[in-house]
């Protein structure tokens, strides 16, 4: 394939007219020994044909969520994703525009924005929100850093409960500003509130709770507010926003900083990205906000239009005193949350969240009786759950799989102390027919295993581990 | 526009009006020039303590920002609520409605290194 | 003309969007929720039809100029085509309908991308190891620079500070400060390089790395470049390079060869994935091998036939992202490299770097150039010839817009007054160049003759010139309902 249009007579003549002789000449200010003496090692070319078979192959030696029936969460979920927000995102306007500097021509991606924003704060029930961050991962390390400026204090107390990869992202980012991270246990799925308030104190800059948090289980989150705002830190959650259709919004439970992975609004699970994570805040903490924030304005003619706003807290003005180092958003990614939202409605967002909730539910109920399984934690939950199994959960997925059956989150692989223990996540894709179905192949497996009494050690090879040991 | 002659100067742009050891400050005519439309005060609260040559605040522009030096030591003892409520009078009438902070000031003898109207105009004469 | 809003589209009622029914027996929510987390329904959520929205989104899509639209010259973002199969590429169920945590056994086609990935970036950039982590190009200096910090640290030296020329893109002083460092700028020099005195003059101990863009942001290659790494090398620092400008530099010189330890792609710009209106984008990090230990986990590997999630790597930075990065994004862009090959990728660096000098050839008759060099991919401008009649950058920036083209990038690099960043990629025909070239020698004819119309543009646009003070004033950034 080519993507350049120039034809032989078309570099000559261009060549000419800048008094040049051949395309080397155009490289003549790169010194000798730095230049490439042969030719990448890349291979290609491919016609489009032969490249769309090659990618036809490669993407076939994948499973995926059309032919398996997944339980898989744990930050991505198998959410259905209407028709409609494929066809409005390959709209060439949308995808092949860049960040919206010039406001006369890109009222299309500074509305949506507008709306998107508008949307984040409704759901979340707080005051303002930025136009987007990269995931919910590092929406949640930035929200740590504005915590920290906002409060001048160097101590951050994060729940064990949150996402564990989100609690790397949060070190990773906490030490390059000084920021020290301590986190607290949970007990019975929850975030332990008594070691909580044992941990704050007046130099605590944040509490950091996730909710649902990441066993599912719905934090006590005003107590946990309450004894964040008791010493002055600020108390930042990180939220399902799905959930948000059933349970209380984070503004009404006083929550300062709001963030969350917008993958489950309208975006393919796509191996984890990309998608987009969202920030809300409250509005005295607008200009500590990283990232591109849009905001209402009047043109020349008199009429409404919409901006990129409040730039001088970002890069490319306040350079090295920036709020962040960020620069993108992700545009794309909040179109499609913005379009799904529009399509589900006030309505929809509702009969949705109360969806999973119920499917959550019947299943964990069904697990719960299977012999050798019960539920590890009483803790309320949303839509998923931790049971605690009979069998390694390795050995469980792996019989699942000839059934085209993705089985629960061994937990093990994050929480050594938590080996044994599986974590189930049901969306509304999810029907009675299969969770009935998933429910049956493990009744009939524990009693195979209990008829030859042994649990036989599969040969590594075989071992389907989710992604391998995450320490 | 000319520069008041009563007030005193700093190169980084600041005015400081002394009253005995209350020191009122702003930012010069030629400072919101240079910014352009002001649309953010930022400022310390009474009570807080500023020192001489370090940034107490920032002012905003669309599209830049800029710290505010200190002239003076001193603590904060009145803060203008109008310019913080309306950034645009930094443009307007910098001299008047926007000042933006009054100091009680401890060394009398720091305003000896303050610039005079006559020597801020031949540094920014300089500067052209 | 402008769209109204969603919010004012609706109608109490109107729905769309149909669920499945429940098919499970339902329970009392009071019975399977804490007392007091039941919410109300959410107020002022949509409520329209399912054409309400495809109309809604369709015009809003009409007030957006793309590459699609048109020429799209926005210098340091590349902003060439997007290749549609690369799309369908992205959206195959067996790449967008995989889950992050499915068994690896079972991701072998999604791995083995990524494996190629890694190793294709590391022989554009000639370094030893990739992430592919970092979600866009800041993110990936981020990266990038905390690897830096963890070697530095490795060694048991604290160093404070990072240099960053004058010219730099305002990620790297921001991203440099988000790390711990103190932020040292060195001027550039006549030609509009690093001045080598005032590196040489800011080189001390303390010095943790040099963040530089090669071809930096005037769209000048460093021809001191190698001498420049020697200086910081021999204080014991490390050289980051920018990547945003790798689309002059594809199978012609590699920064690994300059002497660059730490690179970072943006495979929106270089390997033409879409910019989606301002993201997803993807910022894949490279290193030395002296570095990859540092690298954030996983990185994929390669063992007994089997492509594996590499998370033993004791010395890693952690993770800056949860996942493996934007997995889409990289989908595209190895589409894209293997589309071209080798050959291929050094072809779209040759031309992207013709159309550029023959942009800059034909437009320094009307326009000031204060860099008369040969340039790379991009070039800088200026109105100085037009700041005679009251007319600046600003202004011919959005007269542009009455003609269909998206202005270049302006007011940047900070160093050149008044700046116009043009950067016309490989993709764009000699015809396209002429015309613009033609629109740009009348809008300096307008300057003389008509100027009014220029500091009145753009009058053929939906909107006009939104006040942007006044916004920034009193912030509305959302819907205000009346309830």
């Amino acid at each position: 394939m080519r993507y350049h249009p120039h034809t032989e007579a078309d570099r000559k003549e261009m060549l000419a007219a800048m008094g040049m002789k051949s395309m080397q000449d155009l490289f003549a200010d790169i010194p000798e020994k730095v230049r490439l003496a042969r030719e990448l090692n890349i291979p290609g070319p491919l016609s489009e044909q032969e490249l769309v078979k090659h990618l036809g192959e490669l993407s076939g030696k994948n499973a995926n969520l059309a032919d398996y029936v997944s339980f898989l969460g744990g930050g991505i979920y198998d959410h259905y994703v209407p028709s409609v927000i494929n066809h409005l995102l390959l709209r060439p306007e949308f995808f092949t525009a860049y960040t919206p500097y010039q406001p006369e021509i890109s009222q299309g991606t500074l509305t949506a924005i507008f709306e998107y924003q508008t949307l984040i704060c409704r759901l979340t029930g707080m005051e303002v929100a930025n136009a987007s961050m990269y995931d919910g991962a590092s929406a949640l390390a930035e929200a740590v850093l504005m915590a920290g400026e906002a409060v001048k204090r160097k101590e951050i107390l994060l729940s064990a409960a949150v996402h564990p990869e989100c609690r790397e992202v949060v070190k990773t980012y906490a030490r390059g500003q000084g920021l020290a991270v301590a986190e607290v246990p949970f007990t019975g799925g929850i975030t332990d509130l008594d070691a909580l308030k044992a941990k704050l104190s007046g130099n605590t800059a944040a509490v950091v709770v996730q909710n649902p948090n990441f066993f599912g289980c719905i934090e006590p989150v005003l107590e946990l507010g309450e004894a964040a705002h008791g010493q002055g830190a600020l108390y930042i959650t990180a939220v399902d926003p799905i959930s948000l259709g059933i349970l209380k919004a984070p503004g009404e439970y006083g929550a300062d900083i709001v963030v969350g992975d917008g993958q489950a609004l309208g975006n393919p699970t796509s191996y984890g990205g990309p998608h987009l994570g969202f920030m809300a805040a409250a509005a005295k903490l607008v200009r500590r906000m990283p990232g591109r924030i849009v905001g209402q304005a009047v043109d020349t003619r008199g009429q409404r239009a919409f901006v990129l706003t409040l730039q001088a807290r970002e890069q490319h003005i306040r350079r090295e005193k920036a709020t962040s180092n960020i620069c993108s958003n992700q545009a794309l990614n909040a179109l499609a949350a913005t379009i799904y939202l529009c399509l589900l409605g006030k309505k929809g967002i509702r009969e949705l969240a109360e969806l999973c909730l119920q499917k959550a539910h019947y299943l964990a109920g069904k697990l719960a009786e299977v012999p050798g399984y019960r539920l590890a934690f009483s803790a309320p939950f949303f839509k998923e759950f931790v049971l605690k199994t009979p069998v390694t959960p390795a050995l469980i997925n792996q019989a699942l799989l000839k059934d085209k059956i993705l089985g629960g989150l061994d937990l093990g692989t994050f929480y050594p102390e938590l080996a044994g223990h599986q974590m189930f996540a049901v969306t509304e894709r999810r029907t009675r027919a299969e969770m009935d179905n998933l429910v049956a192949k493990l009744k009939d497996d524990i009693a195979a295993k209990s008829k030859d009494n042994v649990v036989a050690k599969p040969k590594d090879d075989v071992v389907a581990k989710p992604g391998g040991g995450r320490g | 526009m000319t520069n008041p002659r009563d007030l005193k100067y700093t190169k980084e742009h600041e005015w400081a009006r002394i009253e005995g050891n209350r020191v009122t400050v702003g930012i010069t005519h030629y400072a919101q020039e240079a910014l352009g439309d002001v649309v953010f005060v930022e400022l310390p609260g009474v009570g807080d303590k500023i020192i001489e040559g370090e940034a107490f605040g920032t002012v905003e522009s669309v599209k830049s920002v800029s710290d505010l030096y200190a002239p003076v030591s001193g603590e904060v003892v009145e803060v203008n609520d109008n310019v913080l409520d309306s950034p645009e009078t930094v443009n307007t009438d910098p001299y008047g409605a926007a000042w933006m902070i009054v100091v009680e000031i401890a060394d009398p003898t720091e305003v000896d290194k303050l610039l005079s109207a006559e020597q801020y105009e031949e540094f920014l004469a300089e500067q052209d | 003309m402008t769209e109204q809003l969603v919010f004012e589209l609706s109608k109490p009622g109107r729905r769309c969007l149909e669920l499945p029914a429940c098919d499970v027996p339902k329970a009392e929510l009071s019975s399977l929720l804490p007392p007091g987390m039941l919410r109300d329904e959410i107020k002022g959520m949509p409520e329209v039809s399912e054409i309400d929205v495809v109309r809604h989104f369709t015009r809003l899509s009409k007030l957006n100029h793309g590459v699609d639209n048109g020429f799209y010259p926005l210098g340091s973002c590349t902003m060439k085509y997007n290749p549609k199969v690369n799309e369908d590429a992205a959206r195959l169920p067996g790449f967008a309908r995989i889950h992050p945590y499915q068994p690896e056994e079972l991701a072998q086609g999604a791995l083995e991308l990524m494996y190629k990935t890694q190793e294709f970036l590391a022989e554009i950039g000639g370094m030893d190891g990739i992430s592919l982590q970092p979600a866009a190009g800041a993110h990936g200096e981020y990266t990038g620079m905390i690897i830096i910090r963890a070697y530095h640290e490795s060694k048991g030296e604290q160093r404070t500070k990072v240099i960053v020329p004058d010219s730099a893109h305002g990620t790297n002083p921001a991203t440099a400060a988000l790390c711990g460092y103190q932020v040292v700028q060195v001027k550039s020099d006549a030609r509009g390089g690093v001045d080598v005195e005032a590196l040489r003059q800011a080189m001390s101990g303390d010095v943790a790395a040099l963040m530089l863009t090669n071809p930096n942001t005037l769209g000048l290659f460093d021809e001191n470049i190698t001498e420049i790494a020697d200086l910081v090398h021999g204080g014991g620092g490390l050289l980051y390079y920018d990547g945003a400008n790798a689309n002059a530099i594809m199978g012609i010189a590699r920064p690994g060869d300059m002497g660059f330890d730490v690179v970072h792609f943006n495979l929106h710009k270089t390997f033409s994935t879409p910019h989606g209106g301002g993201g997803p984008g993807s910022g894949p990090v490279g290193v030395k091998g002296f570095l990859e230990p540092f690298l954030p986990k996983p990185v994929v590997g390669f063992k007994e036939g089997k492509y594996f999630l590499d998370y033993d790597r004791p010395q890693s930075i952690g993770k800056v992202r949860s996942f493996y990065g934007n997995f889409g994004v990289v989908v595209k862009a190895y589409a894209y490299m293997i589309a071209l090959g080798g050959a291929g990728l050094k072809a779209v660096s040759e031309h992207a770097v013709l159309n550029a000098n023959y942009l800059m050839h034909k437009l320094k008759k009307d326009y000031h150039l204060p860099y008369g060099r040969i340039c790379k991919h991009e070039f800088v401008i200026t109105s100085r010839n037009q700041k005679g009649k009251g007319v600046h950058t600003l202004d011919i920036a959005k007269r542009l817009l009455d003609f269909g083209y998206h202005p270049p990038t302006i007011y940047f690099p900070l160093i050149v007054e008044e700046a116009m960043m043009i950067e016309p990629t490989e993709t764009e025909s000699r015809e396209t160049l002429d015309e613009f070239i033609a629109t740009m020698e009348r809008i300096a004819r307008e300057v003389e003759q008509n100027p009014e119309l220029v500091w009145e543009a753009p009058h053929n646009t939906p909107v006009g010139r939104p006040d942007e003070a006044a916004a920034a004033r009193k912030p509305v950034l959302s819907y205000l309902f009346c309830e």
